[in-house]
């Protein structure tokens, strides 16, 4: 097929899905083995300087803010994002730690732009920004998951996105129509926030599943945050609600409130003031490092970053959680 | 009769409101668009079937969403699946409007959210396309909300992030963008516009009260298409403005 049109962006994460598959033979047991640690045992095992690394679903939703918090504590820097993010990644970007991003949207929602990606974008300490569409990122993982070099879409042609992407326009052989080759995406580390999770690494997930089925399955090492760690029976008595299954985890973090100040659905709904905190302070270079200071190194884990929280804030995120009715 | 006082984004939430159909798929992004989705189930389109970009579908909206993922975008939803199959159940022609904003539009109705300058050294980084980009391009018709001034319409913007009509008649066909997709309107907070058929530049179409042609034309820094005919929005009425203030929007975050 003759190539019409390739994007200039940088490919950030060259892949060969026969070496993927090579990883997924060798690299992740299908042996069951008790996988629960802790946030600071995760991250140190499995995130490094330059790994590139994405996360699910995103700042205010479902999203793994405690694992996000350990690695701004730990420090692994020059990170090459994955990135679809709201507070989880403009944390990462106000911390320094950010070298390259596959964008599709970072920003604080109905609060605006992000600050933090404004002054880390032009100041050139992010290098490279190479755009994707949301739909094109979300099938980039589904291409790695398929375990096939690309996948097709209508998506992004004709606009300046193909051009500072790293896809590349075609003319399909059957119809003649043009399509926009998305190359895979491997991730070295993904990260999931899950309602369930047993020992193992089975995970469920309420509400909707954004790309979580994409992105566990678009990695190489996959850390999951679960509000409850459930025993193996209850998986087994509901297997159709397994979204992740256990060989695909590589690490099991029981975390209650694992996404504040995000909210997961049907426990806890998100904390207003505290998103608002973030957005006020994150505004300048100085704000943004007295609220890490505050939040991420003034407190050694989750549980003291709750206890700073306090229990009356959270209880009134569980008063505003998502109900069935 | 008293008139009711109203803003400017009052107001163009209600245009934008109005032209959604009953019975309709309608892809929702965050911000304006929610409160005009949520004003037109609540007033002319009762049967207006939202789509979240993340899996919500068919949310019976009672409180406005603060975001895209968030629990109230599938709240009494028929399904909160994800983001695969609502761009999927979109790229098979299943998703009849889209709602867009953008920093910048120009003629032909691309928007940007990219960058303002140059993208490797830009002046302004934007958050991205977000679903902005798969929306132009799938969703049957989508529809533009933005304030207007002449820094967002603009003669080309400086990354086109969201298709329009691209440089104009034939343009999206050429690109392989599928048959029959495009922009129809602009709502903003001076006038409604749409897109003149040959050409498919941006037409004025109507104005908002107490707005002047002079004032548009002020506030676009390119030639906009002025018919000979101009309509005429409606103010608010107080029905709408009640359902705003009270129902959807009453810790005023938008309005």
């Amino acid at each position: 097929m003759e190539i019409l049109e390739s994007g200039i962006g940088k490919l950030i994460q060259p892949f060969d899905m026969d070496e993927f598959r090579e990883w997924n033979r060798t690299e992740k047991t299908r042996k069951l083995v008790d996988k629960r640690m802790t946030e600071q045992e995760a991250i140190s095992k499995f995130v490094y300087n330059g790994c590139y690394i994405g996360t699910e679903l995103h700042g205010s939703v479902r999203c793994p803010m405690s694992l996000t918090r350990e690695l701004i504590r730990q420090g692994h820097k020059d990170l090459r994002i994955c990135g679809q993010g709201v507070l989880e990644l403009d944390m990462w970007l106000a911390a320094g730690l950010v070298k390259a991003l596959d964008i599709t949207y970072i920003g604080l929602e109905v609060y605006g732009t992000s600050s933090s990606l404004r002054r880390a974008v032009e100041s050139g300490q992010v290098e490279t920004c190479v755009e994707w569409s949301n739909a094109a990122i979300t099938w980039r993982m589904k291409a790695t998951a398929m375990g096939i070099p690309f996948l097709p879409t209508r998506s992004m042609l004709g606009t300046d996105m193909i051009k500072h992407s790293a896809a590349k326009v075609v003319e399909d052989p059957f119809t003649g129509i043009k399509v926009a080759l998305l190359p895979a995406l491997i991730l070295d580390v993904a990260m999931i926030h899950v309602q369930r999770a047993d020992m193992y690494g089975n995970c469920q997930i309420d509400g909707i599943s954004g790309f979580a089925m994409e992105i566990a399955r678009a990695c190489k090492r996959l850390i999951i945050s679960a509000e409850e760690i459930v025993p193996t029976e209850e998986i087994r008595k509901y297997p159709d609600r397994t979204l992740i299954p256990y060989y695909l985890a590589d690490a099991v973090v029981h975390a209650p409130y694992g996404s504040h100040p995000g909210e997961t659905a049907y426990i806890y709904g998100r904390d207003e003031p505290a998103i608002k905190e973030w957005v006020e302070m994150s505004k300048t270079a100085e704000g943004a490092q007295e609220y890490l200071d505050k939040y991420v190194f003034g407190v050694k884990n989750h549980a003291e970053y709750l206890t700073l929280i306090g229990e009356e804030r959270l209880r009134k995120c569980d008063e505003l959680r998502e109900r069935r009715e | 009769m008293t008139e009711q006082t109203y803003s400017k984004t009052e107001l163009m939430i209600c245009v934008a409101a109005r032209l959604f159909e009953d019975g309709a798929t309608c892809f929702i992004g965050t911000g304006i668009p929610m409160l005009a989705a949520m004003l037109a189930s609540k007033t002319t389109a009762p049967n207006l079937v939202p789509v979240f970009e993340f899996g919500g579908t068919g949310a019976i909206m009672e409180e406005l969403p603060l975001s895209v993922g968030e629990a109230r975008t599938f709240h009494k939803g028929i399904s909160a699946l994800g983001i695969c199959d609502t761009m999927e159940t979109a790229q098979r022609g299943f998703i009849d409007y889209g709602f867009l904003g953008g920093a910048q539009i120009d003629p032909y109705g691309n928007l940007n959210s990219v960058v303002i300058g140059d993208h490797d050294k830009p002046k302004v980084r934007l958050p991205g396309s977000g679903g902005g980009n798969d929306v132009g391009c799938h969703c049957w018709q989508t529809i533009a909300i933005m304030g207007h001034d002449s820094r967002r319409f603009v003669p080309e913007v400086d990354f086109v992030t969201t298709p329009g009509y691209l440089s104009g008649p034939g343009a999206r066909e050429e690109a392989g963008l599928p048959r029959g997709t495009g922009p129809i309107a602009v709502v903003s907070t001076l006038a409604l516009m749409d897109y003149e058929p040959e050409s498919l530049r941006m037409r004025l179409k109507a104005l908002h009260p107490d707005v002047t042609v002079e004032d548009v034309v002020a506030a676009t820094n390119f030639e906009l298409i002025i018919p000979d005919e101009i309509g005429q929005n409606l103010a608010p009425s107080a029905e709408e403005l009640r359902l705003l203030r009270e129902e959807i929007d009453p810790t005023k975050f938008y309005i």
